[in-house]
């Protein structure tokens, strides 16, 4: 139909015109609108207390004790079940988080502005490999690491942003391609980048050099430091291709360890669930398959805008990582990926496919026409709380969400 | 080509769908090129006729 291809140009040319730029870092409960005691945002599509995974109930516990809401882990679990919490999807709040992706008021949230429309979004600060809160950690280790986050990490970025008038992103992800990032498993180019941007202005607005070397040393040793960067740049990006009548686009794919939720364009903010798969993946030394948690996380955002799993054939060193094959299999699936949208874009390309642009704008009606469901590539936490990541893997996102979704778009536009 | 003379030339196959035919070729040394497709929608009737109202 005339009108879909129209509108999902539409939606193409919104994502394709923004412009994400980093602009500060500040308190959760500061700048999300709406977030306030006993509440936490969590990633994936709603979802209560009953129905949350080991790893998701871990973080919460972990979280709650970080906002002294209660004084140890066990109590901080009976807080939660108690009905007292209030938990919201950070999609409802414009914001974004990997894995558990937990957000409370006081942990610090980088904001991107899309100063093309005007639109804010907001994610967390990447806090490393391994026990991480992310991954469903929750004991001292995890929390101090956050209480430095807030404490030292995130007033120095939000002083050397301010120093240098905001980060643009958009650049440094088209370099990133061409170093070898996907930007969802790996970030070891923008990592690097983005603290070449910094460091300058981190240095000019800090009085402490040990403490300037010690925030340093733990960008550097982070190669996944980017990911949040690029989640809250793909959040920035894909809202304002929300609500678009007749766009079969979809505009974000997220997961809560339970279901697996996408949202489409014409159809506003409703989701389309569907029970969450299981990575195929390689695991670090002392685990396996039996460690698992199923998919989880918000971080299927970069996937939503044409990088990650879309963009595999970028980083052929991340097929290994993954366990997808070879660096041949990893051409193959981002140009699979380009079957089922609606353009490409051509600031972000990819060298090894002859500058090709990444796939843009993943076509509802594409994906059930080829049976191609979204490939994405992820961490893999510990099915318990408290452990931490188990390994990486591909998963795919579920057919199912895309048949009921189909059926919504299509009476969305007076089809039946 | 008549039907004898095309199987006494050089077989080249392109297999569409399940690889199980594919297979069988290739493990007698017979090269074939798959080719990955399924049914629209996993073969289900409602969607492929909104998928074709869709695209009139």
């Amino acid at each position: 139909m005339e009108i879909i291809d129209r509108a999902n140009e539409i939606t193409v040319g919104r994502i394709l015109d923004a412009e994400p730029v980093l602009v500060d870092v500040k308190p959760a409960g500061v700048v999300i609108e709406g977030l306030g005691d006993g509440m936490i945002l969590h990633a994936g599509p709603p979802i209560g207390w009953d129905r949350m995974c080991g790893p998701m109930r871990g973080a919460i516990g972990g979280a709650i004790v970080l906002e002294g809401w209660a004084e140890d882990l066990t109590a901080a679990e009976k807080l939660a079940g108690s009905g007292d919490i209030t938990f919201q999807p950070n999609h409802h709040y414009d914001a974004v988080g990997p894995m558990t992706g937990l957000i409370t008021p006081s942990m610090p949230v980088m904001v991107v502005e899309n100063r093309n429309f005007g639109n804010l979004a907001f994610c967390t600060l990447n806090e490393g490999l391994g026990k991480v809160m992310r991954f469903g950690g929750n004991d001292e280790e995890v929390l101090n690491r956050l209480r430095w986050l807030a404490s030292d990490l995130a007033p120095a970025m939000s002083r050397a942003l301010a120093d240098r008038e905001g980060l643009p992103l958009k650049a440094i992800v088209a370099r990133g391609l061409s170093m070898g990032d996907e930007m969802h498993q790996r970030n070891v180019a923008c990592t690097g980048l983005v603290l070449r941007e910094l460091a300058p202005s981190l240095a000019r607005t800090s009085d402490n050099p040990d403490d300037l070397a010690e925030l340093l040393k733990f960008i550097a040793g982070n190669d996944q430091f980017f990911l949040n960067i690029a989640m809250v740049m793909g959040k920035a990006i894909m809202d304002p291709a929300r609500g678009i009548d007749g766009s079969s686009v979809v505009t974000a794919m997220s997961r809560n360890g339970a279901d697996f939720g996408i949202r489409v364009s014409s159809t506003g903010d409703q989701w389309f669930t569907a029970p969450v798969e299981m990575p195929d993946g390689l695991y670090f030394p002392g685990f396996s398959v039996q460690d698992a948690n199923p998919d989880m996380g918000d971080s299927t955002i970069v996937e939503t805008m044409g990088l990650g799993g879309f963009a595999m054939a970028a980083a052929p060193a991340v097929a290994g990582f993954v366990g997808a094959g070879s660096a041949n299999d990893a051409l193959n699936h981002t140009r699979s990926m380009m079957e089922i949208t609606v353009g490409r874009n051509p600031e972000w390309t990819i060298p090894a496919l002859d500058f090709a642009g990444v796939a843009t704008g993943i076509d509802i009606r594409k994906v059930l026409e080829t049976g191609l469901a979204p490939v994405i590539n992820t961490g893999i936490a510990h099915r318990e709380p408290g452990v931490g990541q188990v390994g990486a893997g591909i998963v795919r996102a579920p057919m199912a969400c895309f048949e009921q979704a189909l059926e919504a778009f299509a009476a969305s536009v007076g089809v039946s | 080509m008549p039907g004898k003379e095309l199987l006494r030339s050089k077989v080249k196959v392109v297999n569409i769908g399940l690889p199980l035919f594919a297979g069988a070729l290739t493990s007698r040394d017979i090269p074939v090129v798959q080719v990955e497709w399924t049914p629209p929608a996993g073969g289900d009737e409602r969607l492929i006729e909104l998928l074709d109202r869709l695209s009139e």
